[in-house]
């Protein structure tokens, strides 16, 4: 296996919105997964000299990010009440019926399946930009997930729409073929 | 009212992203009617939109990862 290297001045083009993405499903707070993958990358930093080269980059970096939202749960939980449990009826309540029943999980509900397929579709699209040349990936991330005007982009980049429609085509066409064995 | 693979490719692309005008919506049903190739390929592109709208990915902005950058840059 190809040893794998370290080049930390990638690392936030590369991985930022990858590192992001996780962080913001775990945590559910966009200013808080921003400060998480900040950390992970100055602990990357800190620790690259530990770095054996067995994994690749991302999936060091996905580890330590992974220590890090686990010792914010571990601070968040350790300021609070510890094992106190409170159950009020709720007071405020519009809706009919103020029964404990009612607001315990739905054991039948699969939101929870809908979340984890939904993380793992992310994470299929991350991998698959990835493989995309860098300018496509760049132009397909702006329109589609920045949702930005193809008129500001083109601003942005200095290329003219029908530059801007092909290089999405481009991505689009390698997305579908990338995706296609798990999704489509 | 014909058009080319390439312009229903193209028109097919922008109707993702709601940038298509009427009439080439219409000009478009109509070529998919005739061509297989680009039936497929129409129906493919609407599910990936689907999927990029289901997965809910969101990306950091252009600031943020320049800050990110410059307190990189700092420790390097």
């Amino acid at each position: 296996m190809a040893e794998h290297k370290l080049f930390p001045d990638q690392w936030v083009d590369r991985y930022a919105d990858y590192l992001f993405n996780y962080a913001v499903v775990r945590v559910s707070d966009a200013e808080l997964a921003k400060d998480l993958v900040q950390e992970t990358f100055v602990a990357g930093l800190n620790s690259a000299k530990n770095f054996k080269g067995n994994a690749s980059e991302r999936t060091w970096l996905i580890s330590i990010l992974k220590r890090k939202v686990i010792d914010h749960y571990r601070r968040s939980n350790s300021k609070k009440g510890k094992a106190e449990v409170r159950m009020n009826y709720r007071s405020d309540s519009q809706a009919e019926g103020d029964w404990m029943e009612e607001q315990v999980a739905d054991p039948f509900s699969r939101d929870g399946d809908n979340i984890m397929e939904n993380e793992e579709l992310g994470i299929a699209i991350q991998e698959c930009l990835d493989k995309l040349p860098k300018k496509q990936a760049q132009v397909f991330k702006m329109k589609t997930i920045q949702g930005m005007d193809t008129e500001d982009i083109c601003n942005e980049l200095d290329i003219n729409p029908s530059n801007l429609w092909v290089m999405i085509h481009r991505a689009r066409t390698s997305l579908m073929g990338c995706l296609n064995e798990n999704w489509f | 009212m014909k058009i080319s693979c390439e312009q229903a490719a193209d028109i097919c692309n922008r109707s993702q992203y709601n940038e298509s005008k009427f009439w080439e919506r219409i000009k478009l049903r109509l070529h998919l009617r005739l061509c297989k190739t680009c039936k497929n390929y129409s129906t493919k592109n609407a599910k990936l939109t689907s999927l990029c709208d289901k997965a809910g990915l969101c990306s950091l902005s252009k600031e943020d990862k320049e800050n990110m950058k410059r307190n990189l840059g700092e420790r390097l």
